[in-house]
């Protein structure tokens, strides 16, 4: 094989552009290890040593595999982890820096041309793959059958349907789900300690002070069939405010104790937990889009990309003094959805 | 291959015995002293190449312990704070990989690096192709693949971080949850068929899983070997220069060289990702806990490539949303889904448009200096803007704790740069490329700053400028820029109203278009030098 076929130095014209001519290729100047027989040695060890180093790398690695054992304790994950990064970086990296030390002192960094040829084939090779198309044609009689030629091409098109079809259960559908939470009558307000918590502890409206904030679930959450998806939608907010600072709604008067409110913690804009809440403004923050609600008014939405107020738990005290729900939410909690507003909320 | 006398004879025995089976030869001899351009500018998809090889060797050690399941469990393992914790399976085998299998922590942190830095390459390398012009004729197709395969990047990305089953991540499949429920009519039913029902659900994890290790992994190994087979069959762009034609390429042979200094490049980013992985922590899920659909951590953000998705959400003004006969339309929500079709398919129609306004349809294999295509230059710089203002207002909380400037202020300061960001780029670097193509005519037809200064006769004091060689000047001077063509009737002697939309675009693109120098300007040049007397002919003449 000649690598002359596929390089050579002039090859390809040299073009005119804007009335000046193609200079050419500028002259290859020689590299000092092209010339200097001493430099070419050193170059020569330089990348042995490389090599070198990357066994050692390589070595170390496995050393450290067995010197720096796991106990446990994040401190030895760390030092393992670095340990076997540095002998992998320079295993790798040497090998890296040997091979193309290699290339830039020692193989020829003479430019070699290439010409390009054509992207479209020959007009020959055109014509005969034309003529094999219709070869294929008068063959096959593609062109003179429409009947069975139209029954396959209806035939294949339907074909995927049983696949799409079997998507079909990749869920159930909707129904009544994004209109109901475990929030209900008398349902009590438990404190969300994380998870799911096995042990629930209700909270007493005493235990409210003004300018506390519970996290809270809804009793019964951990016997329930999917306890998290319940989570995702029934999450409240308590909150205590002083009374006068609160601009209540008359329809609403009823729905807190003294100043305690209840409001959903899933944000309206895209669901992230509403989890931040500014004592002193009343202010509940999204720290996923920063959408801000306003306590003191409904939870309006005062800044950012949500629009629907959250909902409201309306809530009373039981006769032990325990905070619970008067029923669930009024409206469908979290993200806007297409069907948000064509059925009521309600409890199970 | 026939025998070589010179190889040693169990090598000649052994290519004999492989040639005699596979016909090597003919691959040899037309890949073996293949040309490739050398410039830096040109391994940036070779970044993003060995990235994805070391994404494709660290994925397969992580999915020996991975368990894509969500079924709960309780931690057992050394990590003490969550001794006892109710975890899903996947999350406590991603910490069984962190914390028991020896190197399982260096491979997490690897596989995560390498898809930042993926991600990083290859959106570099679609920048350079831009501006550069290397997607026009006959690279369109080409360009596209690439496309999908920066959307494929982003899939198999946001697919991976999802999976651990921790917090954060939780967090990210909830924004998505709530962006699909925003889509109209149908949005609701699209995010309980992709969480087998209520969010979070039981399936989503096992789901990801398949499309991360498999679908969208076999999309991008299909799509990188359709893009490098269009690099053969193209063969390689390369930079205006003296000896570079459109009808040859000038550059390193495959064999050795190429082969060489790729090989030993892929060894070094592989070096590079292993330092980062073993010395910067990235992801330590231990500490954000599993998914609980009540917490969420302040600050979160997504990895960087989604970022700007994320950022767009917080841009959106909460009236965008609004109801028509009770029918939410959450223009507030939804069109941060729109704002990625726009960009790719921005990006897929931009060749075509290119070509129609100018109306150039020849082939194009020498690069475009970025400064000789200002409009293009400029709207590059305008869309990456529009980006980066997306993009760095998903860390505007974080810039506002940073800068203890106000989080609201922050989110205007980033709706004014979506609009007002991109306007100015445009202007601004419009007017830097045309200032760059003016000083290269000035070069080009006077010569360069020599830093000597010579006293003439009378006293007067000059620098005196000296010709460029005549390569320097080739590189200089040889290109075309298409200029503005007015509208043309057509056939029947009528300009269509297309027609006119293209010439008002021709306007706008081409109508300050600089000339380039050409050889009767600077004869014309050289001979007023001479006329002018000043001493300094025997300069320009060569």
């Amino acid at each position: 094989m000649s690598s002359n076929q596929h390089s050579g130095s002039t090859a390809g014209e040299l073009e005119v552009v804007n009335g000046f001519e193609n200079p050419g290729l500028p002259e290859h100047k020689p590299r000092i290890t092209d010339v200097e027989p001493a430099a070419e040695k050193v170059a020569e060890r330089q990348i042995a040593a490389w090599f070198l180093l990357s066994m050692v790398g390589t070595i170390w690695f496995i050393v450290s595999y067995f010197l720096f054992p796991l106990d446990g304790q994040i401190g030895s994950v760390r030092m393992q982890n670095t340990m076997l990064g540095i002998g992998l970086t320079v295993a790798l990296f040497s090998i890296g820096i040997g091979i193309i030390l290699w290339a830039k002192t020692l193989i020829t960094d003479a430019e070699v041309s290439e010409d390009r040829h054509s992207i479209p084939g020959s007009e020959e090779d055109q014509a005969i793959a034309i003529e094999i198309f219709n070869q294929a044609k008068n063959e096959s009689g593609i062109a003179r059958r429409p009947l069975i030629r139209n029954m396959l091409i209806a035939a294949v098109a339907i074909a995927p349907l049983p696949a799409i079809l079997v998507l079909r259960d990749l869920g159930p559908l909707p129904g009544n789900k994004m209109f109901e939470t475990l929030w209900g009558p008398g349902v009590r307000l438990c404190k969300d300690t994380g998870g799911v918590p096995s042990v629930e502890t209700p909270i007493k409206a005493s235990d409210v002070t003004i300018g506390s904030a519970f996290h809270v679930i809804p009793e019964g959450m951990n016997k329930s069939e999917d306890p998290l998806n319940e989570k995702a939608k029934a999450a409240v907010l308590l909150m205590r405010v002083d009374p006068e600072q609160l601009n209540t709604k008359p329809e609403r008067e009823s729905w807190q104790v003294d100043g305690i409110v209840a409001y959903s913690k899933i944000c309206t804009h895209v669901g992230c937990p509403v989890a931040l809440y500014e004592h002193q403004t009343h202010h509940l923050l999204c720290p996923c889009h920063q959408s801000t609600f306003d306590v003191t008014n409904h939870c309006k939405v005062i800044f950012g990309p949500a629009k629907r107020p959250l909902p409201q738990l309306p809530i009373k005290v039981d006769s032990d003094g325990y905070l619970v729900a008067q029923r669930d939410f009024t409206e469908p909690v979290g993200p806007s959805f297409w069907e948000v507003h064509t059925r009521e909320t309600e409890s199970r | 291959m026939s025998t070589d006398l010179n190889a040693p004879p169990a090598l000649a025995a052994t290519s004999k015995w492989i040639e005699e089976r596979t016909g090597a030869s003919a691959a040899v001899k037309e890949f073996g002293r293949k040309i490739f351009p050398a410039h830096w500018s040109f391994m940036l998809g070779e970044v993003a190449l060995y990235s994805f090889i070391v994404l494709v060797l660290s994925g397969t050690f992580l999915t020996l312990w991975f368990h894509p399941a969500m079924g709960e469990t309780h931690y057992e393992g050394p990590w003490t704070p969550l001794k006892g914790v109710e975890v899903s399976e996947a999350y406590a085998s991603t910490l069984y990989i962190s914390f028991e299998v020896r190197g399982g922590l260096f491979l997490r942190q690897i596989h995560h690096w390498a898809a930042l830095l993926f991600m990083a390459a290859l959106s570099i390398h679609a920048l350079r192709i831009f501006f550069t012009g290397a997607y026009r004729k006959p690279r369109e197709v080409n360009w596209i693949v690439g496309v999908g395969l920066v959307a494929m990047g982003m899939a198999a990305g946001f697919t991976g971080y999802s999976l651990p089953d921790d917090l954060l991540s939780g967090n990210g499949l909830r924004i998505i949850d709530g962006l699909l429920k925003s889509i109209p009519l149908i949005g609701t039913y699209l995010s309980f068929f992709l969480f087998g029902g209520e969010f979070p659900g039981t399936d989503i994890v096992s789901r990801l899983y398949s499309v991360h290790i498999m679908i969208v992994p076999a999309l991008l190994i299909a799509l990188i070997g359709v893009h490098l087979m269009f690099v053969v069959i193209h063969k390689h762009t390369q930079w205006p220069g003296a000896g570079h034609t459109e009808k040859n390429v000038v550059g390193e042979p495959v064999l050795p060289t190429f082969a060489a200094k790729g090989g030993g490049f892929f060894f070094m980013i592989f070096g590079l990702l292993s330092a980062m992985a073993g010395l910067f922590t990235i992801n330590p899920i231990w500490n954000y806990g599993p998914y609980d659909p009540s917490p969420v951590s302040a600050g979160t953000q997504p990895d960087w490539y989604i970022g700007w998705m994320d950022g767009f959400l917080r841009l959106l003004p909460g009236w965008m949303e609004f109801y028509v006969f009770g029918y939410p339309i959450s223009l507030n929500i939804f069109p941060a889904l729109l704002a990625a079709a726009v960009l790719f398919g921005g990006m897929v129609v931009w060749p075509f448009i290119e070509a129609w306004i100018s109306g150039d349809r020849r082939e194009h294999h020498i690069l475009d200096r970025p400064r000789n295509a200002p409009t293009r230059t400029a709207l590059g710089v305008a869309v990456i803007i529009w980006y980066c203002a997306m993009w760095a207002a998903a860390s505007g909380d974080l810039i506002a704790v940073f800068f203890h400037m106000s989080l609201n202020d922050m989110i205007y300061v980033f709706r004014t740069l979506f609009f007002v960001g991109p306007v100015i780029g445009y202007i601004v670097t419009k007017r830097i490329c045309i200032g760059l193509q003016r000083k290269d005519r000035e070069i080009a037809l006077h010569g360069f700053e020599s830093g000597e200064i010579i006293r003439l006769p009378h006293g007067e004091y000059q620098e005196r400028h000296k010709p460029l060689d005549e390569h320097e000047r080739w590189r200089l001077t040889a290109f075309q820029t298409p200029s503005y063509v007015p509208a043309q009737p057509d056939a029947r002697g009528k300009v269509s109203g297309a027609e006119k939309a293209r010439a008002a675009l021709s306007k706008f693109f081409y109508e300050d278009r600089v000339e380039p120098v050409t050889k009767a300007e600077l004869d014309e040049a050289h001979a007023a030098h001479a006329v002018e007397g000043h001493g300094s002919t025997g300069e320009l003449e060569h």
